[in-house]
């Protein structure tokens, strides 16, 4: 099983994007669990949302203690929220940078871990003229689950979520940005 | 005679229309509406304002009361225009046990 | 005709309301009332936009509050329809008057509650104080630990609340959030298998049959009324035996298993967890993990169905293993009582049996306060050193700030 936490803002998308990795694992008959902490939902507060993803049935009902994967969206949140609670030496980091993993590294101070980096702002506001990077994270999430998600079944659920919310063309620029970000995210 | 509670219909449904019928509410009755003919002109306002359905009309004419079900309130005295009703004490009907 | 949306068995991401929501969907109900109230507020709209969609033939009533919500249910049902709503912690508290005149009058309604913690102070989260405030109010009570759970536990409840034997309301509690708001995978069963195992309502003296004229809601005195507080102990016995059967029904026709309780690894164990609602799928992860890391022989009792309470399950249960301690966890208060509502059953349990075992409460998850892995362990800890004498007070709150 492994566990992911999202640190986002609200309005940023991070609870879709998290319901859109659930499916999607789920659709291709694995486990998944996508649960947000709700709170009073505001726009522009810091929010965390979470996943569990597993080959076998999930039984757990509670929060992600322990992620093995943390997800960024927002980088302004670095400073702001405590990204690293409850993770160990092996976690990964998957974070929203026009930095590389070794800038964010020295900055941060962060030891171990793994640290994944992609400018999903930059991907946002080229693809989708706006700063929502729900989708481009996701589409870096998915690169570093390393083939326990097709990308594919993560479009399919894209399209299915967003299908009958929004045009044509902005679909079509949440799929480039997808990929996009899914190519882009850097390791070290 | 109220049933056991296994005879009893089940939620308190009542399957029998129009049984309250059976109850004799006149019993409750302390002072009796007594109707005469002479002074009533069919204006039907007793049969309007009572509120237990005991003003007896046969071919549009007012005829007495159902005092079977009449609980005696006197709405119907207060209402006649020509005092064709008026309330007694019910004990001058009622023989004392 | 509405159309058949779902032609076989189907994995779904789906939240607990989007089951619920499904479950009804291929019930068509013929009448649905419901007043929004977080976290309820998303299934009676998914459910909404069926009756919008023509996906459903139900007359679907948005009313002004839950009491009338509950009114208009029982005015269905009466008149001889099947009828169902949904609600939440404060809504259910605003329903209460209305829930005894439908288990009075014997109307076989099915609710979802999505339980939420009541006021004050204002708190919109999982918490089972709502449903366990009902509890005494006539009402089948079953729990679900998960999404899936909802789904099936709405179609049996179905069956469950118009078998003749019963005509008695059921509600269905899953946590708000958890299990309301969270997508887990869940299967659904296609619409015309879920359409057969409910099958036709069968009215019993429908306001609507106009050749048979009854009357509902009559007043009963002094001479009468205890009489059918009587009729509603028996119908509840009867649904000790129907539960059982339906559920049995559900497993052979769709091959999963629903009984009163469910027991998980407590043959051997020694440490016994009773729970209700979906921190018992928690308890099933902790029990796994201390059985691997450090050979604690922990088992669960999962109550799925509250009322009636399966006193013998449990205590069958508890005897067969190996107990030396149970704890239980409540997701309610009873100020002023020994400790929980369930704590009160299961101490209940015992005496039936005249079988005595060191037991202790915990409170948890009041007001959505979260309840992992370490807090369950927490517990169990505590009903080692009980075994070993220690003593334990009858309260003890989990994760709470001291």
């Amino acid at each position: 099983m492994i566990e992911i936490r999202w640190h986002a803002r609200g309005g940023q998308g991070a609870v879709t994007a998290s319901k859109i990795l659930a499916s999607a694992v789920i659709r291709e008959g694995k486990y998944a669990q996508s649960n947000p902490d709700y709170g009073a939902e505001r726009s522009g507060a810091p929010l965390r949302a979470y996943n569990r993803v597993s080959e076998k049935p999930i039984t757990l009902h509670c929060m992600v203690l322990n992620p093995d994967i943390v997800v960024v969206v927002d980088p302004t949140l670095l400073k702001a929220v405590p990204f690293l609670e409850g993770t160990d030496e092996n976690a990964i980091l998957v974070i929203n940078t026009d930095k590389t993993p070794q800038e964010v590294r020295e900055k941060y101070g962060i030891k171990g871990r793994k640290i994944y980096t992609v400018d999903a702002t930059k991907i946002a506001m080229e693809e989708l003229k706006r700063p929502l990077m729900n989708v481009p994270m996701l589409g870096a999430l998915v690169k570093v689950l390393n083939g326990l998600v097709d990308i594919k079944t993560v479009e399919e659920d894209i399209k299915k979520a967003f299908g009958k919310k929004i045009s044509e063309n902005a679909l079509a620029a949440n799929v480039r940005a997808l990929y996009r970000a899914y190519e882009e995210v850097q390791s070290e | 005679m109220i049933k056991g509670w296994r005879e009893l219909k089940i939620g308190g449904v009542i399957t029998e229309p129009g049984s309250s019928e059976k109850y004799n509410t006149g019993e409750w009755r302390a002072w009796r509406p007594v109707f005469e003919a002479d002074k009533c002109v069919n204006c039907m306002l007793c049969w309007v304002f009572c509120p237990d359905s005991s003003i007896l009309v046969e071919e549009e004419k007012m005829v007495g009361v159902d005092y079977d079900h009449c609980k005696g309130c006197g709405i119907c005295a207060h209402e006649c225009p020509t005092n064709a009703l008026e309330m007694k004490p019910e004990y001058l009907f009622r023989e004392e046990d | 005709m509405r159309p058949e949306l779902i032609k076989e068995v189907t994995y779904v991401p789906y939240s607990g309301n989007m089951a619920a929501a499904e479950a009804m969907r291929q019930i068509n109900p013929d009448v649905v009332a419901a007043y929004p109230i977080t976290p309820q507020t998303e299934l009676m709209q998914f459910f909404a936009d069926f009756v919008a969609n023509g996906l459903v033939d139900s007359e679907y009533i948005p009313v002004e509050s839950e009491h009338s919500a509950m009114s208009a249910c029982v005015g269905a049902a009466a008149a001889g329809s099947r009828a169902m709503t949904a609600t939440a912690g404060p809504g259910l508290a605003y329903m209460w008057e209305v829930l005894g005149i439908a288990s009075g009058m014997r109307l076989p309604i099915v609710m979802t509650v999505v339980n939420r913690a009541l006021s004050a102070p204002i708190n919109i989260h999982g918490d089972q104080s709502d449903m366990m405030g009902a509890r005494d109010q006539g009402w089948i009570m079953l729990f679900s630990e998960n999404a899936e759970e909802q789904y099936d536990n709405l179609i049996q409840a179905i069956r469950i609340a118009e078998d003749e034997r019963t005509r008695l309301p059921v509600m269905v509690g899953m946590d708000g959030f958890v299990i309301s708001h969270a997508i887990e995978r869940v299967r659904l069963l296609p619409d015309r298998a879920v359409e057969e195992f409910v099958g036709e309502l069968k009215p019993m003296y429908p306001l609507l049959d106009v050749d048979n004229p009854v009357t509902h809601g009559a007043v009963a005195m002094t001479d009468s009324y205890m009489e059918f507080k009587r009729q509603q102990r028996e119908a509840m016995t009867n649904a000790y035996k129907v539960i059982k059967e339906v559920g049995e029904a559900f497993e052979e026709a769709f091959g999963r298993k629903y009984e009163h309780i469910e027991t998980y690894k407590t043959e051997d164990a020694d440490y016994i967890l009773v729970i209700t609602g979906s921190a018992a799928g928690t308890a099933k992860y902790v029990v796994d993990k201390l059985r691997e890391e450090k050979s604690i022989k922990a088992g669960l009792i999962k109550i799925r169905t509250f009322r009636p309470f399966p006193y013998n399950d449990v205590m069958d249960a508890i005897e067969a293993s190996n107990c030396k301690a149970i704890g239980i966890f409540d997701r309610a208060e009873t100020f002023g009582g020994a400790s929980g509502p369930l704590f009160e059953e299961v101490a209940t349990t015992q005496y039936l049996r005249r079988k005595y075992y060191p037991m202790t409460g915990f409170i948890y998850g009041l007001g959505g306060r979260d309840t992992n892995v370490n807090h369950i362990e927490e517990a169990i800890d505590k009903l080692m050193r009980l075994a070993a004498g220690e003593e334990i007070p009858l309260v003890n709150y989990l994760n709470l700030k001291e």
